[in-house]
């Protein structure tokens, strides 16, 4: 990859990301990444210990691990990373969904998370399928926690989730919990009033390019690991190249720049929202 | 019944699906956690397949390993109409032969510079790309003179053979390992009449043609 552009956003720098799932790196070979336009290079010494240093400065990056992937934080991380309660809950699996590059800006890949419009036409005949294309009108608020919620998103499924035998109008809830992670809540199908949750930490690697880093929190019943990641996989890379394909790359925050329809109220939010904290690292800034 | 050792993002795999939903036969799916959990590397998937790779099938206790193996195996013995691996063409099962190693080659370039690209594998990725287009370069070639000659497959014959199964997968997945396929417009049309067969699946990736346009 050629030389990317540096991050001057503060909320960024001082924030922690992904860089990788724990399960790809080898204590081998270094493992070479890139967040917020900075090579970075992970060396693993020995099973346990990790270290992060940035190739154009030789300084270590501050790093630690949680829920089976390596952070870093640029900068002075001036939060805690993103806490998931449901990762405390004894009988769901915690799995790591299989980190995968996207050629497009990770605000972009968020976006695209929060979508129900494409469901029919990109998911076919698993998260949706035709003539049920209509998104129903659903609430959007920001909570105190500064965050963005997305309520009594509904719609139907033909096969909703590994472990799903029909098709069902299946219960969303989203939350954009930091500008680059962003989390979905849905029905599960064996125990419906309860919750999986799928939270998706994009890494910013720079303007252009992202990693999806997707952490699971599935209950236990009637599905192993390895259909957990075959089934985030399978959709995730359907996703791939519609992003992929996505023009321009970075994601416009000018209101009038693409226009958004009803079902896109979420994305409307979103756009927004990442105005007011002044992220412009992946972002086309509104103008004046 | 067929039990196949399944990665969904697997291009080798797909192309053992395809067939098996072009011929019709029924088969269930072991998943396994190829990536990140490399469960084809575990001591007991090395076991079914000491070459630690995907596709395996089990067939009634019959273990194959190898995509374009399993694809004449498939052919021969579940399709009925004989022509898809017609057993008794010496110089068609030539052919054949010849893609089934030119699909391999496919898989070490084109597909190796999209594990590279997507899911961070460590290989030569401008040596993949240069070597994939290579090969699209002959294929478009190969499919441009027999667009001239009325054979619109890739073997000299009236009717796709399990040679197009095999190269497919990996040819339509090439954007996602940075190979662009604006220049051959022969292994376009051609992959778009590979979509319109009677059967056809998708997978990850792989999107279904639109409508044929009236000539």
């Amino acid at each position: 990859m050629s030389k990317a552009a540096l991050c001057s956003d503060r909320v960024l720098l001082n924030d922690w990301h992904v860089v990788a799932d724990l399960t790809n790196l080898s204590s081998d070979e270094p493992f070479h990444t890139r967040l917020l336009g900075a090579d970075l290079t992970i060396h693993s010494r020995g099973r346990y210990d990790k270290e992060v240093v940035r190739n154009d400065t030789g300084t270590l990056v501050k790093s630690t691990k949680r829920y089976g992937f390596l952070w870093a934080c640029l900068g002075k991380p001036e939060r805690d990373i993103v806490f998931v309660p449901e990762a405390e809950e004894g009988d769901r699996h915690l799995v790591t969904g299989g980190s995968i590059a996207v050629r497009v800006s990770g605000l972009r890949a968020v976006e695209n998370f929060l979508d129900m419009g494409h469901f029919p036409f990109v998911h076919t005949g698993w998260l949706g399928d035709e003539p049920h294309t209509e998104v129903a009108p659903y609430k959007v608020e920001l909570t105190a926690a500064d965050e963005l919620v997305a309520t009594e998103c509904q719609f139907y499924q033909p096969v909703a989730s590994p472990t799903a035998k029909e098709g069902f109008i299946v219960d969303y809830v989203y939350k954009v919990i930091r500008p680059y992670t962003v989390a979905l809540y849905k029905s599960n199908p064996v125990q419906k009033h309860r919750l999986d949750v799928i939270t998706l930490f994009v890494q910013p690697v720079d303007e252009d390019n992202c990693v999806a880093h997707p952490f699971l929190c599935y209950l236990k019943e009637g599905i192993d690991e390895a259909g957990i990641r075959s089934f985030m996989q399978l959709i995730f890379a359907q996703d791939k190249p519609i992003l992929e394909n996505q023009v321009p790359k970075r994601l416009p925050l000018d209101p009038r720049a693409e226009t958004p329809i009803r079902a896109d109220a979420v994305a409307v939010l979103y756009r927004r929202w990442l105005r007011d904290k002044s992220v412009t690292y992946g972002a086309i800034p509104a103008r004046m | 019944m067929i039990t196949l050792y399944d990665y969904e993002l697997s291009g080798n795999c797909y192309k053992l699906r395809l067939l098996m939903s072009m011929l019709g036969v029924d088969y269930k799916t072991v998943p396994i956690d190829f990536y990140p959990g490399r469960e084809h590397k575990s001591e007991w998937f090395l076991k079914i397949n000491p070459l630690g790779q995907l596709p395996v099938i089990d067939d009634d206790g019959l273990v194959l390993r190898d995509a374009q193996a399993i694809l004449v195996y498939l052919a021969s013995k579940y399709d009925p109409s004989g022509t898809w691996y017609p057993r008794d063409e010496a110089a068609l099962l030539g052919e054949i032969s010849q893609w089934l190693a030119f699909a391999d080659g496919i898989t070490g370039t084109a597909s190796a510079a999209r594990l590279h690209d997507a899911l961070f594998y460590d290989f030569d990725v401008e040596a993949a790309r240069v070597g994939a287009h290579r090969l699209f370069r002959i294929l478009d070639e190969h499919l441009w003179f027999g667009e001239q000659e009325g054979r619109i497959w890739l073997c000299s014959a009236a009717h796709p053979t399990i040679a197009d199964i095999a190269c497919f997968p990996y040819i339509m997945l090439s954007e996602e390992g940075g190979i662009p396929r604006q220049d051959y417009p022969a292994i376009r049309r051609w992959c778009d009449r590979v979509k319109r067969l009677k059967g056809f699946m998708v997978m990850s990736g792989v999107f279904p043609a639109g409508p044929a346009k009236a000539a």
